[in-house]
């Protein structure tokens, strides 16, 4: 009896779920490459090539020597084949006849890719409320808005810019929040980043726009490894949002990047991702290997770190958000959506390291799960001797759709000292024949019963997101699962 | 179509579940303004008869016919029969969470508008029409904002049943055991609110295994299933009959 209904559920939700990828496309453009592999003299070129002072030089070398004395981690519930880092392009840019003097400039077949992603960096067309730094694999193409925002003192530019432009910022911050030895992942990254986007938002200042950052990997060999730092000083605020794509390619591409939030006592840092790499095709080949460490740490009394992740795409996430909360009541939030299809992996969640009194954190975790996906929610709320009064609530709730996704939940609760007040809530549900059979009796498609289902099941993560990101979602999530009954 | 053509009309029907033969020669006419009743032991193929009607896709039907008002229904799929006009109450009303039953009432009704060209009712306008449906089953307007079934009584839940066939206006429904589980206040809110429904333009099919809903709403016909084709049919005094006597008599 079970067989029969798997076999005809199983049908109808692979046709439901199996909707083409948008962002397959790739654009010819020539490229300036170093060649595969990785050695110290790949890692002293790309320095070279980016013209970057020594201190950068010192900081990549030792991250490599950590590097090659690690071992990529075993420990999550992650299933792939080993990655050969020699068969990895680690630098691979646009080629740019001369130094632009403004975005109209660029290449016009970048400017039309990003124009097809839905990203405007042209003066005319470009969002009127987001500032955004676009990166093409390993380097940054432009920033928009950067004028308008230096006016309040606000900096906003690729990596590589503010490398050379505010090396004592990246000097003093790059690589606290994430030291380079964290994990094996960090470390690759620490020794090759290409590039990224470098924020600091002054005293005082509450950034008028949202800043952009949006990811596009184009060659089918390289991998992207770039960095982001936000710096939020006393009193200010800021709102970050972070988009990716990638082509379509039946070889996976390696994406690591770091992402490092600093906020001073008072400030706010809201950082929203949808993440949307190729996830691979439907027996799982291709898609990009995203290994990625975010971390912010809440420095000042009073600040306040805000993750809010949607997750659709890539073939495996390897990917935990977390907060340091070492200012006395501070806060760390962390809220996200991860859907996986097909063969897709993820293993997500976050961290909160309660240090300061009377810190702060929520956790709100929904993982959805359809084809023979892997849905993985890793946590850990640590309540250290020294924050008195510490709270904090966790929520993680798994749905599955079908009979042959995998859902997982590992949260790890450590308190050492008494005065701490947790709750930890965590419910699995499932979207299952007979649901998907009620909807249909009652008139209403399979698709439209399913996008109700996922939208009441994600509402309390998407109202975290900013207004253009939440309909994004919404409509990226349905296309996801959107597809007719057979 | 003629007058004389029957709402639903089951012809030498036979359907399996995973291989396993559920239904065998099954016949049965019903008439716009009839309210048939279908009574058996567990087991006898009640359920599996009013799935096989709505489409389920875990059933198959292996030979026979199913007309609706004269034509075919088994190549369409449950959201078509749906929209045709016919209505499964299920014995065990599924839970929804983390959707609204206004949201899901809206977009059922919203639906059958779309199925027959007509627009869309806007969120207000459905609020009215769904108010006046909710006091034909005395059903509080507080239970909109709940999720479609999560947490109701086994009570509510099949009074949410009722709301929906009314809100549905369906030609023909088939309450599956709506009477089960229910205490004799609900079954009389219950019963009302399905007598104030019926029409001369409708057809009720109610599975039941007990006699008491039929105090309540009076049935035309009586049949007893039995290994999944229908062994007796009569008139009330028949389920009066089996109240007394059980179903072993009936066995040939």
């Amino acid at each position: 009896m079970i067989n029969q209904s798997n076999k005809t559920l199983n049908t109808n939700i692979t046709k439901l779920v199996n909707q083409p990828y948008k962002y397959g496309f790739s654009t010819k453009v020539e490229t300036e490459i170093i060649e595969k592999g990785l050695n110290e003299n790949v890692i002293r070129l790309i320095s070279q090539k980016k013209n970057e002072p020594s201190f950068l030089l010192n900081f990549r070398l030792k991250s490599y020597k950590k590097w090659k004395k690690m071992k990529c981690p075993e420990w999550a519930q992650l299933k792939f084949s080993e990655i050969n880092y020699q068969d990895i392009i680690y630098y691979s840019a646009p080629k740019l006849k001369k130094k632009l003097k403004s975005l109209d400039e660029i290449d016009p077949e970048l400017l039309e890719t990003f124009e097809k992603l839905g990203i405007s960096l042209s003066e005319q067309k470009r969002l009127t409320n987001v500032a955004v730094d676009a990166v093409f694999d390993s380097v940054s193409i432009g920033t928009t808005f950067k004028e308008e925002l230096a006016e309040q003192g606000i900096i906003f530019c690729s990596m590589s810019e503010a490398i050379q432009d505010y090396p004592e910022f990246i000097q003093q911050y790059l690589g606290t929040v994430v030291p380079i030895g964290d994990n094996y992942f960090s470390a690759l990254n620490s020794a090759v980043f290409t590039d990224g986007s470098f924020c600091y938002i002054p005293k005082n200042i509450k950034c008028p726009l949202d800043l952009s950052t949006y990811f596009r990997i184009n060659d089918q060999e390289s991998g992207q490894f770039e960095r982001t730092l936000i710096i939020a000083d006393t009193n200010s605020q800021v709102s970050y949002l972070e988009g990716c794509t990638a082509p379509q390619y039946d070889n996976n591409q390696l994406h690591a990047a770091i992402v490092e939030l600093i906020a001073f006592e008072n400030a706010s840092i809201k950082y929203s991702t949808v993440q949307n790499w190729y996830a691979g095709n439907e027996i799982g080949e291709g898609g990009v290997y995203n290994f990625v460490t975010k971390r912010g740490l809440c420095a000042g009394d009073n600040s306040k770190i805000s993750w809010t992740q949607v997750e659709t795409g890539s073939n495996i996430t390897w990917k935990y958000p977390s907060c340091l909360l070492v200012g006395s009541n501070s806060q760390g939030e962390f809220y996200s959506v991860a859907l996986t299809n097909n063969y897709q992996q993820a293993d997500t969640g976050t961290k909160m390291i309660h240090v300061g009194k009377h810190t702060r954190s929520r956790i709100v975790s929904k993982g959805i799960s359809a084809g023979k996906s892997k849905n993985t929610y890793r946590g850990l709320v640590n309540i250290t001797s020294k924050a008195l009064g510490a709270r904090n609530y966790s929520q993680c709730d798994s749905l599955l759709i079908g009979n042959l996704s995998n859902a997982n939940t590992f949260p790890v609760i450590s308190v050492q000292n008494s005065t701490t007040k947790l709750e930890h809530e965590a419910s699995t549900s499932k979207i299952g024949e007979e649901q998907i059979f009620y909807f249909l009796q009652r008139g209403i498609s399979i698709e439209k019963g399913i996008e109700l289902m996922i939208s009441g099941f994600c509402q309390d993560v998407f109202t975290e997101l900013p207004l253009e990101f939440a309909a994004e979602a919404d409509r990226l999530l349905s296309l996801k699962l959107e597809g007719s009954v057979g | 179509m003629s007058k004389n053509t029957p709402v639903l009309e089951i012809r030498n029907l036979k359907a399996a579940i995973n291989k396993n033969e559920i239904l065998n020669n099954l016949n049965l006419k019903v008439y716009k303004g009839e309210i048939h009743a279908i009574m058996g032991p567990n087991g006898s193929g009640k359920s599996t008869f009013s799935k096989v009607l709505a489409g389920h896709p875990a059933y198959e039907v292996l030979e026979g016919d199913i007309l609706f008002n004269g034509l075919s229904i088994l190549n369409l799929d449950p959201e078509e029969i749906s929209h045709l006009g016919i209505f499964l109450a299920f014995q065990y009303p599924i839970e929804i969470p983390g959707v609204s039953n206004e949201d899901f009432l809206r977009l059922a009704y919203n639906s059958k508008q779309k199925s027959k060209n007509l627009p869309d009712v806007d969120p207000l306008e459905f609020l009215t029409i769904i108010n006046q449906k909710l006091e034909l089953v005395d059903m509080s307007p507080l239970f909109l904002s709940r999720n479609v079934n999560e947490g109701f009584s086994g009570g509510e839940k099949k009074r949410n049943e009722i709301l929906q066939m009314i809100l549905l206006d369906s030609e023909l429904s088939i309450l599956d055991e709506t009477d089960s589980g229910l205490d004799i206040d609900a079954l009389k809110v219950i019963s009302k609110g399905i007598n104030t429904f019926m029409t001369d333009d409708k057809a009720i099919i109610l599975i039941t295994h007990y006699q008491r809903l039929l105090d309540y709403i009076k049935p035309d016909f009586v049949h007893v299933m039995q290994n999944g084709k229908i062994i007796k049919t009569g008139t009330g005094e028949l389920a009066k009959e089996l109240e007394l006597k059980g179903y072993e008599w009936l066995k040939t």
